[in-house]
């Protein structure tokens, strides 16, 4: 790539005012660097990423309002986790993780099991016990 | 307090951490030489592991590995250490910043509140150096930032005890030795070996069959998941490739960059003209990810659309074949 084809576009990290920096080639063909504030194609497949986890995260809210998920699973979603990297963050094996996704089970759990979850997601156990669906 | 540390943006985490750190120790050595010598160039396919709901691909080996292997073949010594104690690694750094002592650091990036919201992921193989630390805050310099930055007691230590694949366990680590003259000569030829050989691995998910691999998978893609997993998969593909750390084209360009240098100090004219020819293989990486997202972009339903990227990565796949062959034959 040349030093002047270094895509210039708007993105994700332009807004944040943030660049990256770029091995592209000068006049004379010699490596040198410089700043990108982003690249469409990037940009693309980035949103595409995002909208797949938003898409994630509306599901869970609609199962967890409809009684069939506890609300682990939605705030699961929203801080991007899957089961393998919430059952690391609360210490837990993946199935009990997953069996705390039933709501009969979710509505048993002590608080000492519930801190862990809100300890991972930021949240205090209230949040998470009391979490309605507006 | 705080050292007297110079921060210098790079486009890789961890080759700018260790060239970094180097230099602050004396021994200047630019991001690509790190990259090459460290044989940075990789690429595995890995369907059976799945990240961010999509199977696992790389452009670099495993975390931790490109500085080692620079330790090695330069004979520096890094100290590396790991804690199981949140508190015992809070006071480690605290005793190397008290001692003047920069430190790299392994990192998540999900708890990063100095990068933009939409690149926070559960990623752990971020690297950082931490310069010094006042009273509420750690002072850091994040290498593929433009300036330095910082982060509150409360937030690295989160960050350094982020948890998932590659969880970083407070790793923090720091040259301890450097040799009085370094031959980079021998380390560069190492280096080159290493990358052709990786990247000619007869293990079809490594090097150029790996990439004939992902290819082939892509043309089932469509039928075998439907087109909405198939673009996020694609997506996914082209995240890795080039998202910020490559420098662009899946870290093609940081290589080419490197073998312009290595051309000169090993007095290679071959190395000159293979990295130009490097060079153009970015290139066309770049241009598989842009017909790569105007297919996901399109969301459009057509078969064939598919068979072409992937005919597009195959040739790519049998001009890397060439190209590492050449290498090989250039340095041997």
């Amino acid at each position: 790539m040349k030093k002047e084809e270094v895509p210039q576009d708007e993105s994700n990290l332009s807004k944040s005012n943030v660049k990256e920096l770029i091995y592209a080639t000068d006049e004379n063909g010699n490596y040198t660097t410089a700043l990108s504030t982003g690249w469409e194609p990037k940009t693309i497949a980035l949103n595409n990423s995002l909208d797949e986890i938003n898409e994630r995260i509306v599901f869970a809210k609609e199962e967890v309002a409809k009684g069939e998920m506890s609300p682990i699973t939605y705030f699961m979603e929203l801080n991007r986790m899957d089961i393998g990297i919430l059952a690391s963050y609360v210490g837990l094996w993946q199935w009990r993780v997953k069996r705390h996704f039933k709501p009969s089970i979710f509505r048993g759990l002590n608080d000492k099991i519930l801190q862990k979850y809100a300890t991972a997601f930021n949240i205090s156990i209230s949040e998470l016990k009391n979490f309605k669906v507006e | 307090m705080e050292t007297n540390f110079t921060h210098h943006q790079s486009a890789h985490c961890e080759n700018g951490v260790a060239s970094n750190l180097l230099k602050h120790n004396g021994l200047n050595i630019s991001e690509p030489m790190v990259f090459g010598i460290g044989s940075g160039l990789f690429f595995v396919y890995l369907p059976f592991l799945k990240v961010n709901y999509a199977p696992a691909i790389s452009y670099r080996p495993m975390p931790g590995i490109i500085f080692n292997r620079l330790a090695k073949r330069l004979k520096l010594k890094i100290k590396r250490i790991k804690f199981s104690s949140e508190s015992n690694a809070a006071k480690a750094l605290d005793e190397n910043l008290k001692n003047n002592i920069p430190t790299g650091l392994q990192v998540g990036v999900f708890n990063l509140t100095y990068f933009p919201d939409e690149y926070r992921f559960h990623f752990n193989a971020h690297n950082l150096v931490v310069y010094g630390k006042t009273n509420t805050h750690y002072l850091i310099s994040d290498p593929v930032m433009e300036n330095v930055t910082k982060l509150t007691h409360e937030e690295l230590n989160k960050v350094r005890f982020a948890k998932g694949a590659f969880a970083p366990r407070g790793q923090m680590y720091y040259p301890i030795q450097i040799p009085q003259n370094i031959d980079l000569k021998p380390a560069i030829i190492k280096g080159i070996k290493n990358t052709c050989r990786d990247m000619l691995a007869p293990v079809p998910i490594i090097g150029v069959r790996g990439i004939r691999f992902v290819a082939n998978r892509i043309k089932k893609w469509p039928i075998k998941h439907g087109t909405k997993k198939a673009n996020h998969y694609l997506a996914q593909i082209v995240r890795m490739q080039e998202e910020i750390g490559t420098g662009g084209g899946g870290f093609r360009f940081i290589y080419a960059a490197f073998l312009q240098e290595a051309s000169v100090i090993l007095g290679n004219e071959k190395l000159k003209e293979l990295s130009a020819e490097m060079t153009l293989i970015g290139d066309t990486w770049r241009d598989f990810a842009v017909n790569a997202s105007r297919i996901y972009k399109n969301r459009s339903t057509q078969d064939d659309a598919y068979n072409t990227i992937a005919n597009e990565l195959l040739a790519i796949a049998d001009k890397e074949e060439m190209f590492f062959k050449k290498l090989k034959m250039a340095i041997s």
